[in-house]
């Protein structure tokens, strides 16, 4: 395949990625609709690389680390930043292959580039999860992560899932040219309205990290990690059949409270009210629920072995 | 005898594990054919990111034939012990054969092993070496079981003799082996077929793949030096790194760039740090001004511009990541240059463990430590305190949370730029040290005195909470602790009682404990309090109850008895009951002695001599007396010593007395009596005034000479004589043998 003409902005890259991923056969689905540390929380990787069931896909997912917020001032820092993420069970014997494909999609013409595969174990402790793989340097910086899914949510993969994981802007900086993230084109520079990325987000990086380092109420914050964990636990424990005499395990709704759980602690965590020694512990917790939902996802259709 | 080539080909392997799994897959396949009956001239293990290669020249063709016999039971013997034999033979009783032996007939199993086809072997060997590599980690994919380090594509297994070359067949779990493999990843993709190791070496070399680790470290190191040097430059070598790179690259192309002006300001560690950490680069350094002012790094590949456009993007990455190390070290100027004072409060929120408290507490107890320790080891006891104040703020700092392990370094530069004197700063810097067997000593000594305190906290303070070593566990690394209390203390030469050391550190530590326990009030607090006023009076602490919740009112029981019973058993000292920290040093100095080639036997009789809370004292005796025993006189004084001492505690056994009275040279028999007499009074001439001086070399040397005179006289004297007077005066004269023999080492508790 020969490369193909270089991107004019962050959402071409992105349209590109798609179309590539979508060529490959992979179902693209849209972010979820919580807030989330990153793809992987996203159930389409988190609870669909579980059972033995076929999946493929790839979506973008707006990801929120609070503590990375810099007041939109830091040239490649970001509390709110979007990843590009694709799943694919099991994991097909030419997904190298189709991982440099994507890169070429977007304009990396790897005969000009040094790219490299290395070593980087992913695990997420939140998620009870772990998968071996690498980090993919092109030119010596990080552009994606390479996941093979060994086990999630304390379950052993069977089959394996292949995870990409694209920092888009951070990608979209290195193909684009861009210094700083805010000068980065959002649409075409030649529009009639041309966006850069700074018009869309340099106000909104404001006000997170302002709200997240010194507004976000604690108090209320433990509460509501509180309440999701106490809702989780409830969801999953719910009588069975209901009273139609349905039985539906809720896996999907108990995991939004664990997906919420996650995020809340990241905020607290940003406020830096958890001390060294609880950190341990609400990861602790949050790995928890997540294992509770995994152990309810593989007993549903979609996540069953049989 | 035919060669063999195996090539397992997989997407990249981890750089760090390329080395051991090259002699793990030599080592299982060669041992495997060994025991298989084959034998082999030569094997040859190499690695690529993508290939683990073994070459094999020299296999024997086949295994030998085996012809085994194994006598069974008699024809007569109960059926039970003839199932026995058939279930251990694999054979049926058909099988067997009847042999007359003595007088009645026995069963025999003849096995014939006919020699096995070395393919077949082979085969064998490499799938059980596949299905069981001993990968740090491996993985499973896609839908298979398999493990591997990461998804193995591909098997290439060849056996080669004049006549050609032969596929091995395998098949290891769909993936069957071949005479194929693949070339560099961009440079030239695509499978070709190979013939034996001389044609897959050459042809790799075709396809951009340098086969050898070796010859990539080599071209990568000439080229590197090669292009710093026409710029007037020199690479600052790191061989740990050198072998990393290589095991990254299949075709090494070296390319340099400079660092941005705007950063050449920053520490040289900081740049060689991110550099090596961040992106795998080497340091280049200008030998004129002696800064770090470039870099280099290796590509995976040749490109059409020469690599400008993988030059520019490795630069531009290196500005973002020196960017942030900029931004740092900005930062932390800014509050080391006001104090220090933000990290200081900030320590009190990290929790070093949470049974002993935050950083800020456990800083407080080694500066304590320091103090109490400076006298002995030469230094100013409130630089001492001072430095243990500092040494560990630079935690708090943005670039030690970055770089965890600059720290120590970056707390030198921040100590500097508060203003702060050389040696303290130093001490920031050192005071971790040393971290291994061959990490260098401090010898400043305000460094040895803050090294020493945090070590000794560290240990009183795990001991405290009883959490000890144990076997192999030993998650607070208090081993090396130890090690590096011994090596500070021997290594400078430091005198004097470890001890007091200890004691504080224990009180400390104990106090902690005890305030997260108790409330104060009561016996809890009476001992609180007992501890409080050992540790202001004894060491000149200024620790108030008020602190450790102990209310007033109890102050006033300093008279009752059980704040007396606390006060006594308190100023007893620090007590080392069997297991404390003091046997914990002893034990780790018989370990670092034995790797200096002194016997354990030797340091246990060091062991048993009063002092042995000073740790250079005792290995000042351990290795006088070691050097002695290597000599001749040495070695035959310990059997005399031994005979003398034997016979006097015989005697004095059965006699019960003790016969110190002094020997009297008037009762000596014989010329060899008398020689001993003039011999002790010699010996002792030189022993007396050495040992005062702890001379310890010149004493032993001086006992060595007694030697022959005391060998003489048990030739030549029975000891326990009729005349019971010239008796009692022999019991003597070896009580003065036992005696002044005795004074380095206790010479009984040594071996033979």
């Amino acid at each position: 395949m020969t490369a193909a003409a270089t991107p004019r902005s962050f959402q071409e890259i992105i349209l590109r990625l798609m179309t590539y991923w979508a060529s490959k056969g992979c179902a693209v689905l849209q972010p979820y609709d919580m807030e989330v540390g990153a793809g992987t929380f996203h159930p389409a990787t988190t609870l669909r690389s579980l059972g033995n069931k076929p999946w493929a896909a790839a979506y973008v997912q707006p990801s929120r680390r609070p503590t990375d917020g810099r007041y939109g001032e830091n040239p490649n820092r970001l509390q709110h930043y979007y990843q590009y993420q694709v799943i694919i069970k099991p994991s097909p014997p030419d997904l190298q292959e189709l991982y440099l494909g994507s890169l070429k999609a977007i304009g990396i013409d790897t005969d000009l580039h040094d790219i490299r595969f290395v070593e980087d174990d992913w695990e997420s402790p939140t998620l009870g999860a772990w998968g071996l793989g690498w980090e993919v340097w092109c030119d010596g910086m990080e552009v994606s992560q390479f996941t093979y899914f060994q086990q999630v949510g304390g379950h052993d993969c069977k089959p394996v899932s292949g995870e990409l994981t694209y920092g888009l802007e951070r990608l979209a900086m290195y193909v684009l040219g861009t210094g700083h993230v805010m000068d980065m084109p959002f649409n075409d520079p030649d529009s009639a309205i041309a966006l850069k990325y700074g018009d869309i987000f340099r106000q909104t990086e404001q006000e997170y990290s302002r709200h997240n380092f010194d507004q976000a109420d604690t108090e209320m914050l433990f509460q509501h990690f509180k309440d999701a964990e106490a809702e989780c636990h409830r969801i999953l424990n719910a009588e069975q059949p209901d009273k139609a005499g349905r039985t539906i395990i809720m896996a999907h709704p108990a995991y939004d409270q664990c997906i919420k759980a996650s995020h809340l602690f990241n905020l607290l965590d940003a406020r830096g009210v958890i001390s060294v020694t609880e950190r341990q512990a609400y990861i602790g917790r949050v790995r928890a629920l997540a294992k509770a939902c995994a152990d309810a996802f593989v007993q549903t259709e979609a996540g069953a072995s049989a | 005898m035919p060669d063999i080539l195996i090539e397992l080909f997989s997407e990249e392997i981890p750089a760090r594990m390329q080395a051991r799994a090259r002699e793990d897959l030599k080592k299982l396949v060669t041992e495997g054919l060994v025991q298989a009956g084959l034998h082999y001239a030569s094997a040859g293990a190499f690695s690529t990111p993508r290939r683990l290669t073994l070459a094999i020249e020299g296999l024997s063709a086949e295994s030998h034939a085996v012809r085994e016999e194994r006598k069974g039971p008699r024809t007569d013997a109960p059926d039970a012990a003839l199932q026995g034999f058939l279930r251990s033979t694999g054979l049926t009783k058909e099988q067997l054969e009847v042999r007359d032996d003595k007088k009645a007939q026995v069963y025999f199993a003849v096995v014939e092993k006919p020699g096995r086809k070395a393919a077949e072997i082979l085969a064998e060997v490499l799938e059980t070496t596949i299905r069981n590599f001993p990968w740090p980690k491996s993985m499973r994919w896609g839908s298979g079981a398999l493990k591997w380090v990461r998804p193995l594509h591909s098997i290439l297994c060849l056996m080669a003799d004049e006549g050609g070359s032969e596929v091995v067949p395998l098949d290891v779990d769909g993936i069957v082996s071949g005479n194929s493999t693949d070339g560099h990843r961009f440079m030239a993709p695509g499978r070709f077929t190979v013939t034996n190791f001389d044609d897959y070496r050459a042809k790799l070399a075709r396809a951009h793949v340098v086969l050898d680790s070796a010859d990539r470290e080599a071209k990568i190191w000439h080229d590197a030096e090669t292009l710093a040097f026409a710029a007037g430059l020199e690479v600052v070598p790191d061989a740990g790194l050198l072998t990393e790179v290589a095991g990254l690259v299949e075709w090494p192309v070296v390319l340099m760039g400079r660092i941005g002006e705007q950063f050449l300001h920053l520490p040289p560690e900081v740049l060689q740090t991110s550099m090596r950490e961040h992106q795998k680069f080497f340091s280049v350094k200008n030998p004129k001004t002696g800064r770090i002012e470039g870099f280099v790094t290796v590509a995976n590949r040749e490109t059409a511009d020469q690599g400008a456009t993988i030059l520019a993007g490795n630069q531009k990455v290196l500005t973002a990541r020196l960017s942030d190390a900029a931004f740092f070290w900005d930062n932390d100027l800014r509050v080391a240059k006001t104090g220090m004072g933000e990290w200081e409060e900030g320590l009190k929120a990290v929790t070093f463990h949470n049974k002993l408290g935050s950083q800020a507490e456990r800083i407080a107890r080694i500066a304590a430590l320091a103090r109490e320790i400076a006298p002995l080891v030469g230094a100013d006891a409130d630089a001492a305190e001072q430095a243990a104040r500092v040494a560990k703020l630079d935690l708090r700092s943005a670039m030690v949370g970055e770089f965890p392990e600059l720290q120590g370094v970056m707390g030198r530069y921040y100590a500097l730029e508060a203003g702060l004197p050389a040696p303290v700063a130093n001490a920031a810097r050192d005071h971790y040290s040393p971290l291994g067997p061959s990490d260098a000593v401090p010898s400043e000594p305000v460094s040895v005195a803050v090294a020493l305190a945090d070590k000794i906290d560290t240990l009183t303070g795990f001991w405290a909470i009883d959490e000890k070593p144990t076997g192999s566990k030993d998650p607070f690394a208090l081993r090396r602790a130890a090690l590096g209390v011994i090596r500070l203390v021997v290594g400078n030469g430091v005198q004097g009682s470890q001890l007091r050391w200890l004691e504080l550190g224990n009180i400390q530590n104990l106090l902690f404990k005890l305030n997260a326990q108790e409330n104060g009030d009561g016996l809890g607090g009476l001992l609180i309090l007992a501890l409080l006023d050992r540790a202001n009076g004894e060491f000149g602490l200024k620790l108030t109850p008020q602190s450790y919740k102990v209310p007033h009112e109890l102050e006033e029981h300093r008279k009752g008895r059980n704040y007396l019973d606390f006060k006594a058993l308190v100023d007893g000292g620090y007590k080392d009951e069997g297991d404390g920290v003091l046997a914990f040093l002893h034990d780790r100095l018989k370990v670092f002695l034995k790797d200096q080639g002194i016997r354990h036997d030797i340091i246990d009789a060091c062991l048993a001599m009063p002092g042995n809370d000073d740790l250079t004292l005792l290995v000042k005796r351990a290795e006088a007396l070691s050097a002695t025993l290597k000599t001749d006189d040495g070695a035959n004084l310990i059997q005399g010593f031994k005979r003398a001492n034997n016979i006097l505690t015989q005697a004095e056994a059965k006699d019960g007395v003790e016969y110190s009275f002094g020997a009297d040279p008037k009762f000596a028999e014989g010329p060899e009596e008398t020689a001993l007499f003039n011999a002790l009074d010699q010996a002792e001439k030189i022993i007396t005034p050495a040992m005062a001086k702890e001379d310890f070399t010149t004493a032993m040397t001086a006992m060595a000479t007694l030697r022959a005179p005391i060998d003489a006289f048990f030739t030549a004297v029975q000891v326990n004589s009729d005349n019971s007077i010239v008796r009692r005066n022999r019991l003597n004269l070896l009580h003065r043998i036992r005696t002044i023999c005795g004074q380095v080492a206790d010479l009984t508790k040594l071996d033979g």
